[in-house]
């Protein structure tokens, strides 16, 4: 006779981790399923781990977590063929407890996390890969798995399985989605000795910087790519939306190619040894794309309800949220045995009231807009570049007369009423 | 039928990198594994119990974080495990530790009698294999190694029919129960195991045993005190250099192979030096 549970998690990433977590600790009987060969093993992000999010399942978890360095600088780039735009943040404050945000290597982090939740009495099971929900009168009653005996039985089935989540699709939860609604991310981890990587970044003892470019690292495509500091490594990847991957004929390790060559990537980079290369999709759908979260007996969590913000590169923090809030409806449901749609609907309603989907609704266009406005990354990125350059030029011109020559070429090329049309249509997109 | 299976934590060889400064194992580099030829002997334990019926236990030493390769014995399909964990028992050589398994499987049998005693062909770590046969000759039962097949066990009359691969062919034995097996990895198929043995293996607590918990130890045999072995030097073996392919029909291929070998006499003075 197949195992019943009171809670069966399908993946053990951020979101499925921390709603495992949080069931475990409330005494719930919790399975964590896990297809990889350990939690980590197949998870792939750039590298930044939110405080807060964390903060809120292990308290001062900075004190044990395998972390790579707080991040005290926070810079972005504008960049063109040769030259780069720049600005940012540093600030110490970010240095010292309780942090703001952290860079991380994963496959050690999510390990951490997820024998956190053993230690609250989850059990673990890797290298298990569930085929589907076992659905019984229009309501999920376990999942099967591909191993011999496969079947498992809970009261809810919380769906962590990632983007593009097949188990939600099986339900009917979602359709396929859209090659605009994925975004294609490679990276590679670069070693590099850390006193090299102080030097380079202008950085003491552990502290760490991001850096997020624009512009001519996704060669002009709608998407972003990053260059974080580890302990003794780097982290720089590369990601556009599949849509524009298709459009433009890149292949995605070409461009991060492209991308390690470029003139002002190069210098930081010199040297180091590749010791990673890692490539996933990433939902960025975003408001639009949020599936059904909540059913009779399973609720979807993290990156299989597409809860991502790529405009801040939030997303674990957001799976983290999500599972935790999913763990208090089941606990809810638990005390009145009720695990009906109706009853997991509390899921929805605390997600639906959390930052999570009021940030994603705030940019619900953006990604539109600029997909389908190209201009921005294509155009504006060369033309801040070349007005900065003009302007800090010396070579006798006034300094009035610059900034006449700087606006009459920006118009001069488009006109003047199509700016305006552009600036409004960006600030609509991201108010 | 009571079978117990040695198991031994080990770097994943295929990944693990070599300092190059030092000659050692940079272990950090390598996720640690289940010996791959432990998992063939805790495989060939469960096939056998399917067949015999009884317990099979799985006895490992190594750091507290060994207890990983007894709960991956525990998915397989073995019953039970336990772990000897000790600062005693660190630094040891294959002397010191096969004395050291030798008195934990004596304790475990006082409390069942063991009928086979099953180790993988060597460690992927260290290549020796001489663990294995150091158990048996402690215990004083036959130590039977390369074994690709066990054909009969008749626990009534406490014998094993055998397969041992020899270099030309196989050679077929029978042997007294209690006895001990080193496999080779043919001898089996790691099944993909059951999903009710993973969630045993998750919930499973391998019994953990220091130095005191063992009776009749001589201190003396165990670690690196009782380890008379002496690495001398450590080194990767030399990258080799890309060889030729030979490409066309078989004919073509011949004739390039007969060119080579007339050109390059030095091939074949390797054979002659060996015969």
């Amino acid at each position: 006779m197949p195992e019943k549970f009171d809670v069966i998690v399908v993946g053990a990433g951020p979101a499925g981790t921390s709603c495992a977590y949080s069931c475990a600790k409330n005494g719930l009987k919790v399975l964590l399923i896990e297809r990889g060969e350990y939690p980590g093993s197949k998870n792939v992000m750039g590298g930044v781990l939110y405080r807060k999010q964390m903060e809120d399942i292990i308290p001062e978890f900075w004190k044990e977590a395998p972390l790579e360095r707080p991040v005290v600088e926070q810079r972005f780039w504008m960049m063109d063929k040769e030259s780069v735009v720049q600005f940012g943040y540093k600030g110490l404050e970010w240095a010292v407890e309780p942090y703001n945000n952290f860079t991380v290597l994963r496959a050690q982090f999510d390990q951490w996390f997820a024998q956190k939740a053993v230690e609250q009495g989850a059990l673990l099971i890797n290298e298990t890969v569930v085929t589907e929900c076992i659905v019984e009168n229009g309501k999920v009653i376990g999942v099967r798995t591909d191993r011999p005996d496969g079947e498992a039985f809970a009261d809810v089935v919380v769906l962590a399985d990632g983007v593009n989540s097949l188990l939600s699709k099986q339900l009917g939860f979602h359709r396929e989605f859209r090659p605009d609604e994925v975004a294609l991310t490679v990276m590679e981890v670069i070693n590099l000795p850390k006193d090299k990587i102080n030097e380079r970044f202008n950085l003491e003892g552990n502290h760490g910087t991001t850096i997020e470019i624009f512009g001519d690292s996704t060669k002009g495509n709608l998407g972003t790519a990053f260059l974080y500091t580890n302990k003794d490594s780097l982290n720089i990847g590369v990601g556009t939306t599949l849509s524009s991957m298709i459009k433009a004929k890149l292949k995605p390790y070409e461009l991060l190619d492209y991308l390690k060559k470029h003139p002002m990537v190069r210098p930081y980079l010199e040297g180091g040894e590749s010791a990673e290369y890692l490539a996933h999709l990433i939902p960025e759908g975003g408001f639009h794309s949020v599936p059904r979260v909540a059913g009779n007996g399973v609720l979807v969590v993290g990156d299989a309800a597409q809860l991502v913000n790529a405009i801040h590169r939030e997303g674990s923090n957001m799976a983290m949220a999500s599972g935790q809030m999913a763990a208090e409806a089941i606990v809810e449901a638990k005390k009145d045995g009720d695990f009906s749609e109706k009853s997991l609907n509390r899921y929805k309603e605390a997600l639906y009231g959390s930052f999570i989907i009021k940030d994603l609704e705030k940019y619900k266009d953006a990604a539109h807009t600029f997909e389908k406005y190209p201009q921005y990354f294509k155009e504006y990125l060369p033309m801040m570049n070349q007005a900065m350059s003009k302007f800090f030029t010396v070579d006798g011109t006034p300094k009035k007369e610059k900034q006449k020559q700087i606006m009459r070429s920006v118009t001069a090329e488009k006109g003047t009423l199509k700016v305006m049309q552009d600036i409004y249509r960006a600030w609509k997109a991201v108010k | 039928m009571h079978i117990v299976v040695c198991v031994k934590q080990v770097p994943d060889t295929k990944i693990i990198k070599i300092n190059p400064k030092t000659n050692t194992l940079d272990r950090r580099s390598a996720p640690a594994i289940l010996n791959p030829y432990d998992a063939h002997a805790v495989q060939e334990a469960v096939k056998i119990k399917n067949k015999t019926g009884g317990t099979i236990s799985v006895l490992s030493m190594g750091p507290p974080q060994a207890v990983a390769v007894i709960k991956k014995s525990v998915e397989i399909g073995a019953d039970q495990g336990f772990l000897i964990s000790d600062r005693a028992f660190a630094g040891a050589d294959t002397l010191a530790t096969s004395y050291a398994l030798s008195k934990a499987l004596e304790k475990i049998s006082k409390d069942k009698p063991i009928d086979l005693v099953i180790c993988g062909k060597h460690a992927i770590d260290g290549d020796t294999g001489q663990v294995g046969p150091g158990i048996a000759r402690r215990l004083d039962i036959p130590p039977i190694t390369n074994v690709i097949e066990v054909s009969e066990v008749n626990k009534e009359e406490k014998y094993v029919h055998i397969k041992r691969k020899q270099i030309n062919g196989y050679e077929v034995i029978q042997s007294q129960l209690p006895c001990l097996l080193t496999v080779e990895k043919e001898i089996n198929d790691i099944e993909y195991a059951p999903l009710p043995n993973m969630i045993n293996a998750a919930r499973y607590e391998p019994i953990i045993w220091s130095v005191n918990d063992l009776e009749d130890v001589d201190k003396t045999q165990l670690g690196l005190k009782g380890s008379p072995t002496i690495v001398g030097k450590m080194f990767s073996p030399p990258k080799l250099e890309g060889g030729k392919r030979l490409e066309g029909t078989a004919d073509e291929q011949v004739g390039q192979l007969m060119e080579v070998l007339l050109e390059r006499k030095d091939l074949l003075k390797l054979k002659t030096a060996n015969s």
